[in-house]
């Protein structure tokens, strides 16, 4: 009695108030705790750096000998660093290019990596070998080497950082959405949408997208862990933030070599990177899980199986 | 004039084999509301005959041929490709095998309904909310409403298949192809499919093409049935005809796997050996590896389409009165 056992499972789901998959996602995704917890946080740190005139104790770049290498006390909050500048000040300047340099550089490689993957997946034939090509000229070079080289060509600056690290990260992005097209294309309802008059770019933004999102969320969460990293690389070599500017990534190749005298210089630089990371993740975790019906309630799942 | 005419369709892919004659030579036409079974064995070229018919065979490395392909007066070789769309889920609909992929699952079940009345019946949202109501109920979902904001996993198999059902005849098509619908379905749930479809269809007088493995349902349902074989129309007949006077050796194998044309869900198959591969030429009939009462002709030349009686035909050689049933002429 497959039709009474659904209609048995419907009536237990009393909180199915009428709304979209969008409205659904979303409190699917607020249901998650650790997606919440990271999720306040960001924005936190996105605040503090909107903000950071406002609530920073003291100002970033001023050198003060006088005061170097600090430990953490109440004036000092997380001690300083060897021009006796204000860790915790130096942190929420940070964030303004450290969190401008992750989410510009998924922003950037999501539109560049994205488009070119569908299509090629999508279309495939001579665009896709073409397209492919490309991409894999770009994944034979060394990541770093490639946004170096990118950087030298367009001049060390900040903006030129987010480019290379965008044009980095696409191609991989491209490869991996270009797979999960090509699985979705062959799926029985791409051509049953396609059986009832969908037009291609309905399809390919409507259904094969949709359904490749939680990859793309999960490889995006990634790149932006990679993107702030790598923008402590660059700046390190002195491409990309240019002193006295703060940025997390900078602060924590500083910090390296005071290791041993000065340890808080190191942690908290690390830690705010290692939490910044972590909350990203756990939000594209929640993403994932939100974006994908299938994985909302097992118990539904259950029920079902016992209607089959 | 008839709703479908389609005359010596071929479809072949290309592939690194070499080419794959998936389907060669097939022709018939169907009426206004008429249902037509189209059965064989798996490989015998009903599903990409029906995907030709939509012109949803991926070109390359597909390849799309036919002397005549006319679909309700639009000549579907010429047609462009906005032409089809507006005619797939408008006029022409077709249901899948498998119900628990022919849905999106990422997305609500009312949405997948609401987008097809959209784009063809250019509902706006409240209107094609409310229709979509009303197409769950027509196909027997309880709860209509509430059912609207699931997900296709939250439904059952058979659930799934009145959602495309329903889908399917949301805009009123001419023509309904349904694609082993049932199949994946167990046998209780399979039949009440089949009288929904039934009846829906009598109702909005859709005619149907039914591909089916399974003779005894098709028998259930049609009024008219094409046998399959290796891309080819072997015979062609009524219901009544094809199984009371079966006309070509496949169809004799095939009927001697299901004894009883009452019963529906009869399992077919188990004649020995394999049907030919597709990229050699076939020179001769390809069922004679296989048939148990071939004669010498057989072995000269291929036997071409012999009319039996008025709408009644069969591509064979032999003389098979023999097994034709008393009295059921
Ligand atoms: N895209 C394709 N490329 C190559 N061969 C194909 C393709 N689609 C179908 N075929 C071949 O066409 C033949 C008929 O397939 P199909 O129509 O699916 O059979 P049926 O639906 O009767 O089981 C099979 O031999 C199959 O391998
Ligand atoms: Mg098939």
């Amino acid at each position: 009695m497959a039709d009474l056992a659904a209609t048995r499972l419907s009536d237990k789901e009393d909180d199915f108030r009428p709304a979209g998959g969008l409205q659904l996602a979303a409190r699917q995704l607020l249901r998650n705790p650790a997606a919440t917890i990271g999720f306040a946080v960001l924005t936190l740190m996105v605040l503090a750096a909107i903000f950071a005139p406002l609530i920073s104790p003291h100002n970033p770049i001023q050198i003060k000998l006088s005061a170097k290498l600090q430990p953490p006390s109440a004036v000092y909050w997380l001690g300083t660093d060897h021009f006796g500048r204000d860790v915790v000040s130096r942190l929420i300047y940070g964030a303004r290019v450290s969190l401008s340099v992750g989410l510009l550089v998924i922003l950037f490689s999501f539109s560049l990596g994205v488009p070119i993957g569908v299509l090629s997946g999508y279309v495939g034939g001579r665009l896709d070998a073409t397209l492919m090509r490309l991409v894999d000229a770009f994944l034979t070079f060394p990541p770093l080497l490639l946004a170096v080289a990118i950087v030298g060509l367009l001049g060390p600056d900040i903006q030129n950082v987010m480019i290379a690290l965008g044009v980095v990260q696409a191609p991989v992005l491209a490869r991996l959405v270009r797979a999960s097209t090509l699985a979705a294309r062959e799926e029985t309802y791409v051509t049953a949408v396609r059986a009832l008059g969908a037009s291609p770019t309905r399809i390919i933004v409507g259904h094969v997208l949709r359904n490749v999102l939680s990859p793309i969320v999960v490889q995006l969460t990634i790149g932006f862990s990679a993107a702030v990293v790598s923008e402590a690389s660059l700046s390190f070599l002195g491409l990309g933030t240019q002193p006295p500017q703060p940025s997390w990534g900078r602060d924590l190749a500083e910090a390296r070599r005071f290791m041993t005298d000065a340890p808080w210089l190191f942690l908290a630089p690390t830690l705010t990177i290692m939490l910044a990371v972590l909350s990203i993740n756990f939000v594209g975790d929640g993403l994932r899980d939100a974006l994908d019906p299938r994985s909302w309630v097992t118990r539904r799942r259950a029920t079902q199986e016992a209607d089959d | 004039m008839a709703l479908l005419e389609v005359e010596n369709l071929r479809t072949r892919f290309a592939t690194d084999r070499g080419v794959v004659r998936a389907v060669d030579g097939v022709s018939f036409t169907l009426e206004q509301g008429e249902v037509l079974g189209l059965v064989g064995e798996s490989g015998s070229g009903k599903s990409v005959t029906s995907l030709s018919l939509m012109r949803l065979i991926r070109e390359p490395p597909g390849k799309i041929e036919a002397d005549k392909l006319v679909f309700d007066g639009v000549d579907l070789l010429k047609a462009s490709e906005s032409t089809m769309s507006s005619l797939r889920g408008g006029k022409m609909a077709m249901i899948f095998q498998d119900p628990m992929r022919s849905l999106n699952p990422v997305l609500t079940v009312g949405r997948q309904l609401t987008e097809t009345l959209r784009r063809h019946l250019r509902l706006d949202g409240d209107a094609a909310r409310r229709r979509a109501i009303e197409l769950l109920e027509m196909v027997g979902i309880p709860l209509a409403e509430k059912r609207l904001n699931s997900y296709p996993h939250q439904f059952s198999g058979g659930m799934r298949q009145r959602v495309m059902i329903a889908i399917a005849l949301s805009c009123n098509p001419r023509l309904l192809i349904a694609d082993e619908a049932t199949t994946a379905l167990d046998v209780t749930i399979q039949a009440q499919i089949v009288d929904l479809v039934k009846r829906l269809t009598r109702d909005l007088g859709t005619a149907v093409i039914w591909i089916s493995h399974d003779l005894g349902l098709v028998a259930g349902l049609c009024n008219r049935v094409n046998v399959m074989y290796a891309g080819r129309i072997a015979e062609t007949g009524s219901v009544r005809d094809v199984f009371y006077r079966p006309s070509h050796g496949y169809t004799v194998g095939l009927i001697g796997c299901t004894p009883r044309v009452d019963r529906v869900g009869a399992p077919l198959t188990l004649i020995e050996g394999r049907p030919p591969d597709l990229i050699r030429p076939i020179s001769l009939c390809p069922f004679l590896p296989r048939c148990a009462v071939a004669i010498d002709a057989c072995n000269k030349t291929m036997p071409a389409m012999n009319t039996i009686e008025a709408g009644h035909a069969a591509r064979c050689h032999a003389d098979l009165s023999v097994f034709h049933q008393k009295g059921a002429a």
